[in-house]
């Protein structure tokens, strides 16, 4: 198989408007008779909904929650970058694509994440007239704030609510659709497999939550946008219903999975607290603005914050190791989430950790906190305001800022972070890695796309913060709609698809196959237990520091795991009624095939780069250490079955503009 | 710590319901209450009984999914707080707890503690939103906003959708989910537009589905988890006045 990225000729900044320019087009009255299936109603599925139903084509969209506004999205707490330069501090197109270009590592197509910095801009206008409520200055006009990776301020948000605001935007965009019978939505519908006819995506069998029945839908197109697979952890700071299978069971029809191993592991959540946990919560790269990260200089401090005998405000302003800051000066607290994530580990792993667990570094706000006092003081003419009264002001800001996260973190903790030091580790948020698709979001299944977390194609090795929600809405509401074009202008005489055709019949038994298979082993164990431990050799293993020996052996031990599942596994319940049990049964199975998947790629991968850090090859101070010679290409991978080697085609990365440089952040 | 659960158990919506108790013994102050029932239903898959269905997705307080009635108060007894994100420290060793689905003619139990809430994206499909599509906007800051009006406006943008003033509601009303919604969009100079046609479209659908008239018991914004003000119901008020009152605008 030939890889092909149909990126457009051209010099980088022109690809995008020539090819706008050219693209093929359906016209209206053709777009009417044109049906388009949509995967998911988060920021990339619900904009490309409400998007394509606005251009005139039939729309059926799906999401497994009660209702399209639940997806994950939703949970993004900082911001959206966008190139508007209304800061006039510098910015650009170029800066926003040659920051994403470096952040990930080298390891995105330029072409892609050019387009993606070229519409940013767009995306501010179409939510602000959307009615998303963003932040704004007393002058009414919108504020920015930083976000880690950039030396420019360029993160549009809505307090520490940002993706909810976005997404009630395109939900709302998307019940306007619904409203005008171009979008027909159908929630509590998870879709369970592709049908492809003649090699083309036609349409899908999903299973009905509520009834348990499995039904069929056809389509010219299918999109996917069906986010990312960090739940393959167990613990991450995804919901607890993010899974894999709509894009897994595309990848079992032949789609090729790139750069699986490529995870994102946040450097900001609050840490593991017991054996019962059963998701981590983010506390937003935003903090970075004004939070300090550090740990004690003296491991006895450490140990002793660690046994309770000391508290983070005990220890001494000279005792304390602001390693962030020692390490980057350029970047300070605010350098990428790869590079901070890897600098807790490090300092938590030299036995400087500030949980009971030992694995947790403080996030100071205390600095900020006079900072913001001193000035709202002096704004308010108290010149000699004493220490309390500056305080309290500057909780005050803290609070205009960041509201709730403050809030999140004493309902989950139990402690007030505007008193004493925050308690934080890394943990798995975002997957880079996703379905292969080329310039046009097509996969290499003909008439099937894939939009937001859910491909491979903007972030490389490592996102930058505030870029998720960008390039969710970015695909959906900017890119997808042109570029469906593409394969849509050669199906106008393609009649409604027949869901009686044979091959919708045959997948369809086949899913039935396989649910009633999951129901009838009748074992011992939930099928909770075993995602915690496909989590924990997962994190032990392919999380945030790898190498071939352990990966080998994790290898053999999710191969193990899965068939101790497959021959021990107890699901309740009938396969047509409610079943949350059955749902998880499936997901948790395709987990096991994908974690196993991420290892052979990272096994595969002999180098360090972004969030995919191999111990074998790093510098003498410890960061990645990239090999551009051998590995400066997409791994997209073919899944040939169980018990079968995938086979790996390559897509080789060119670097036109931007060359490829140690990725420093000093 | 020990937990005794009576948990409401209903089959599907034809079902008449009961409750069921169910004793846990080894509750960690740390949990939040959702993991405590992740702990009940292991215990029930050990037993090979059939697990409690309950609502849940993001447990970090956003989504809106999750939906217990716990001791008579939606989300439980903590200001502020959803389900998810309400932890066991709050209640003691030894205490028992009735956990029942949001109840309301308008949100259908489909099984235990999962109902329908359909019935709030109808509302949203009839008028909640501003009516742009994609590619028309100008620039953003093209319209400037006071900021006041921005605050006040992401104030109520902030509804999760849960249905808990519903479910707090004697009248099972939907007056707080409505009017945040308009609220959210009127006071922005972008939602004016429409504003007057929004708010008699939203009424009438909220009408439609079953819900309750408002009569200011005010129990919906002491029960909401993002404590959105009743104010907003003042605000739709005046709107829908204006609306059929002052204008020639009819829905």
């Amino acid at each position: 198989m030939k890889l092909d990225g149909k990126i457009p000729a051209g010099s980088l900044a022109e690809k995008w408007t020539k090819y706008r320019s050219t693209v093929s087009l359906v016209a209206p009255h053709n777009k009417m008779r044109l049906e388009v299936i949509v995967i998911g109603s988060g920021l990339a599925g619900a904009s490309a909904a409400a998007t394509l139903g606005e251009l005139g084509y039939n729309v059926k969209c799906f999401t497994f929650h009660d209702s399209p506004r639940r997806a994950h999205s939703i949970a993004a707490q900082g911001g959206i970058n966008a190139a508007k330069n209304y800061r006039n501090d510098g910015d650009s197109v170029y800066r926003l694509f040659y920051d994403t270009i470096k952040g990930g590592d080298y390891r995105a197509r330029e072409a892609n994440v050019h387009r993606l910095a070229e519409v940013s801009t767009s995306i501010i206008d179409q939510c602000v007239a959307q009615g998303v409520p963003f932040a704004r200055e007393y002058g009414g006009l919108l504020d920015t704030r930083s976000f880690g990776g950039t030396q420019v301020q360029r993160t549009f948000y809505a307090k520490g609510q940002t993706g909810q605001q976005l997404l009630i935007g395109a939900y709302q965009a998307l019940s306007r659709q619904i409203s005008l019978g171009k979008v027909k939505m159908y929630n509590r519908h998870e879709m369970l497999d592709l049908v492809t006819i003649d090699g083309k995506a036609r349409g899908i069998i999903a299973r009905n939550l509520v009834s348990g029945k499995l039904e069929r839908f056809g389509a010219h197109a299918v999109v996917l946008a069906t986010g990312g697979y960090g739940n393959v952890f167990y613990l991450s700071t995804n919901a607890m219903n993010c899974n894999v299978t709509a894009a897994w069971r595309t990848v079992r029809r032949g789609a090729l999975m790139a750069n699986p191993c490529f995870t994102q592991i946040h450097p900001t959540c609050i840490p593991v607290s017991g054996d019962y946990q059963s998701k981590l919560t983010l506390m937003s790269e935003s903090l970075r603005n004004d939070g300090r990260v550090w740990v004690p200089k003296k491991q006895e401090d450490a140990q002793a914050i660690r046994e309770g005998r000391k508290k983070g405000n005990d220890i001494p302003e000279a005792d304390r190791d602001y390693f962030l800051e020692r390490k980057y000066p350029a970047f300070g607290n605010l350098v990428p989430r790869d590079v901070a994530s890897r600098a807790s580990k490090s300092m938590c792993d030299a036995g400087f950790g500030v949980a009971p667990t030992g694995l947790a570094v403080f996030m100071d706000f205390s600095a900020a906190i006079e900072r913001y006092g001193r000035s709202r003081a002096s704004s308010l003419g108290l010149a000699n305001a004493d220490k309390a009264t500056i305080r309290a002001l500057g909780e005050k800001v803290i609070d205009e800022k960041y509201d709730n996260l403050f809030a999140m973190y004493e309902k989950i903790t139990g402690e007030n972070a505007k008193k004493m030091p925050m308690k934080i580790y890394p943990a798995v948020h975002y997957t880079m890695g996703g379905l292969w698709v080329d310039y046009n979001l097509e996969t290499n299944i003909p008439g099937l796309f894939a939009t937001g977390e859910c491909n491979f194609s903007d972030h490389g090795a490592n996102r930058l913060g505030a870029s998720a929600l960008m390039q969710g809405l970015a695909d959906g509401y900017f890119v997808l709609p042109y570029t469906i074009g593409t394969f849509l202008a050669n199906e106008i005489k393609t009649p409604t698809i027949d869901t009686n055709a044979p091959e919708f019949a045959a997948v369809e038994s086949e899913t039935r196959a396989r649910l009633l298979g999951f129901l009838s082993v009748n074992g011992k164990q939930s099928v909770e237990s075993f995602h915690r431990r496909l989590g924990r050799i997962m994190w032990e293993y392919c999380g945030m520091a790898r190498n071939a020996e352990g990966l080998a052996k994790a290898r053999k031990m999710i191969q193990e795991l899965y068939e101790e599942f497959k021959a021990d596994v107890f699901v309740p319940g009938q396969l047509e009624e409610f079943n949350p049990e059955l749902e998880k049964a499936m997901r948790v199975a395709d987990f096991m095939e994908l974690g196993e998947l991420m290892i052979v790629d990272a096994l595969n991968r002999n180098e360090s780069c972004g969030g995919h850090f191999r111990t074998e090859y790093q510098t003498e101070e410890g960061e990645a250490q990239r090999n551009d010679e051998e590995y400066a290409y997409v791994a997209a991978w073919e899944y040939k079955g169980i018990g079968q080697e995938p086979v790996m085609h390559r897509e080789d990365l060119v670097f036109d503009v931007v060359k490829p440089t140690s990725r420093s952040y000093k | 710590m020990k937990i005794t659960l009576k948990v409401w158990r209903q089959k599907d919506s034809a079902d008449k319901g009961r409750f069921e108790t169910y004793t846990l013994n080894n509750v960690s102050e740390h949990m939040s209450f959702l993991e405590m029932f992740d702990v009940l239903n292991e215990e029930l898959i050990q037993k090979k009984e059939v697990p409690v269905a309950f609502e849940h997705d993001c447990r970090e307080g956003i989504c809106g999914a999750c939906s217990m009635v716990i001791n008579g108060r939606p989300h439980g007894p903590m200001q502020g707080t959803t389900t998810c994100q309400l932890h066991m420290r709050h209640f003691n060793d030894g205490d028992t707890i009735v956990v029942e689905p949001f109840r309301a003619r308008a949100f259908p139990v489909l099984r235990d503690l999962v109902v329908d809430r359909s019935a709030f994206d109808r509302i949203i499909q009839s008028g909640g939103f501003i009516s742009v599509n994609t590619g028309q906007a100008q620039d953003a800051n093209a319209i400037p906003v006071n900021r006041d009006a921005a605050e006040a406006s992401f104030s109520a943008a902030a509804c999760i959708g849960c249905g808990a003033c519903v479910a707090a509601c004697p009248n099972a009303s939907a007056m707080l989910f409505v009017s945040a919604k308009t609220a959210h969009l009127n006071l922005l100079p972008q939602g004016q537009i429409e504003a007057k046609r929004r708010v008699q479209a939203m009424v009438k659908q909220m009408d439609g589905e079953g819900f309750g008239n408002c009569s200011n018991v005010t129990a919906c914004e002491a029960e909401c988890p993002k404590e959105i003000s009743v104010k907003n119901i003042a605000k739709l008020n005046r709107d829908y006045a204006g609306s059929v009152m002052g204008s020639e605008v009819e829905v």
